[in-house]
């Protein structure tokens, strides 16, 4: 079994590469081009304004969106003509919990455990409600609950499966500071376990603290990338600046 | 936090795992709505209502009232169906869950399938509910073998094409008004069979001369639940 303590490895081996995609939705362009590579084992944040195109991109690399033009692999399979191998190796959490408040946290779980085939499904629902710490809380309503219980029991169902790919869109969107730094912990807790994960931010302060690369999204491409190493001096809200003034 | 160690389960197969996912699909949808009853609720008392509302607006002797009860039991429950396949599908898109469905590893008709299963089951519990208040109101047995037999397949055709525009109409701004618009029209068919079939049997027609609608009914359901299963990735395919 894995431990907790387990620091993230990071391998040579791609587990997102994106060449040269565009995603067109009628005459208005989004994604103009974007090549992105991310490894297994890192952890990158992807900033960018208000219609960068970060949600399109991950709706894009979940299978949730085709690409128009260029190619896209995930944990090597291509997309879009493998896309159900894509997602089973994936996991997505965006603003949106993906729950159903009429049914209990628990039944939540077993649901997309069923629908993702888990065996062993009554023990894996155990082990993480312990990890989300909503253990207490299973046989309770999910429209009982609070936002940040909703979010961290959308990674509970996002993690269910155990993918080797997470995606997070925006996943501190609407949280407060406590249950902001509740999330942060079981997110680097999921990316403890040597998974790979993007996730798309406006919090520049929380991005800094989790990522291991930050990736600045501009207008449909990638205007500047940077690990912490990289940033020494500045900070990353300079570096995030710049690189929309360049 | 740990990570699955143990070895990777065996690949079951593809048809199992499909049944697996419809049967997820049907277990969420129905659990969670006899939970909060609120697309039954509002298919059954519109229902209700329905009927109640003919039964004073017309004032029918025996026998028109035996030849007036199949169009008015298929009027009722083409219109309660409309509300249910409308509720279906918005709860999915209101909480963004079916990006969480669409995002599972398994054929999307395998979801489709699921919320057609829920939704004939509410579909046929409020048929059931229905026909002995009808019984009792209009004084007319309803409840005869091929009555049921013609209320089964015209409720699976019906709502075989209706979970299909649902799905698609959900994406529109205007679903609400979308869904019968889409609907109707491609039920034409289903209705009218089921009308004259009922028909037929409520008055004791010559069983030969209910056949071609029974017929017609049965390749309907048959040749819509295919095409639905071909087209449905498309359908939700942004």
């Amino acid at each position: 079994m894995h431990s907790l303590h387990r620091m993230p490895t990071v391998s040579e081996a791609p587990m997102i590469q994106v060449t040269k995609l565009v995603k067109r939705f009628g005459t208005k362009t989004v994604l103009n081009g974007l090549d992105l590579e991310v490894r297994k084992g890192e952890f990158v944040a992807l900033l960018g304004p208000n219609g960068a195109g970060k949600t399109t991109f991950l709706r894009v690399l979940a299978s949730l969106s085709h690409p128009s033009l260029g190619e896209v692999r995930v944990a090597g399979h291509p997309l879009p003509q493998q896309a159900a191998a894509v997602r089973a190796r994936l996991g997505v959490v965006s603003h949106m919990p993906l729950l159903y408040g009429d049914l209990t946290a628990e039944e939540n779980l077993r649901f997309y455990g069923r629908l993702y085939g888990i065996p062993r499904l009554a023990e894996r629902i155990d082990e993480v409600l312990g990890m989300i710490g909503l253990d207490s809380r299973r046989r309770d309503l999910v429209r009982t609950f609070s936002r940040g219980m909703q979010q961290r029991l959308a990674i509970g169902r996002a993690v269910l499966h155990d993918p080797d790919v997470m995606l997070f869109d925006e996943p501190h969107t609407g949280l407060d500071q406590d249950a902001s730094a509740m999330l942060d912990t079981v997110l680097r807790s999921v990316a403890a376990l040597g998974r790979t994960v993007l996730m798309t931010s406006h919090d520049l302060v929380r991005a800094e603290a989790l990522a291991s690369r930050f990736d600045v999204l501009s207008r449909g491409v990638i205007v500047a990338s940077a690990t912490p190493r990289q940033l020494r001096s500045s900070n990353l809200l300079a570096f995030y600046k710049r690189s929309l003034a360049d | 936090m740990t990570a699955r160690t143990s070895s990777p389960p065996k690949r079951e197969p593809a048809a199992a795992g499909f049944l697996r996912a419809v049967g997820a699909v049907a277990w969420k949808d129905l659990a969670a709505e006899f939970r909060s009853r609120e697309l039954f609720t509002a298919m059954l008392v519109f229902s209700l209502l329905v009927i109640l509302i003919f039964n004073f607006a017309l004032e029918l002797d025996i026998k028109t009232r035996e030849s007036v009860t199949a169009g008015v039991l298929w009027v009722t429950f083409a219109f309660a169906g409309t509300l249910g396949l409308n509720r279906s599908m918005s709860i999915e898109k209101d909480q963004g869950s079916m990006d969480g469905l669409l995002l599972a590893p398994v054929d999307r008709s395998a979801i489709y399938f699921g919320k057609v299963i829920s939704n004939l089951t509410f579909m046929l519990i409020v048929e059931a509910i229905v026909l002995p208040v009808y019984s009792f109101l209009y004084n007319v047995n309803l409840l005869r073998p091929g009555l049921l037999l013609i209320l089964l397949l015209g409720s699976i055709g019906y709502i075989v094409v209706g979970t299909l525009l649902a799905a698609m109409a959900v994406q529109s701004r205007t679903r609400d008004v979308m869904l019968p618009i889409l609907l109707f029209p491609v039920v034409i068919p289903v209705l009218i069979a089921a009308v004259k079939a009922s028909s037929g049997f409520l008055t004791g027609d010559d069983p030969a001369s209910i056949l071609p609608w029974l017929n017609l009914l049965v390749v309907y359901d048959v040749i819509f639940t295919s095409i639905a299963f071909m087209v449905f990735d498309y359908v939700v395919e942004e």
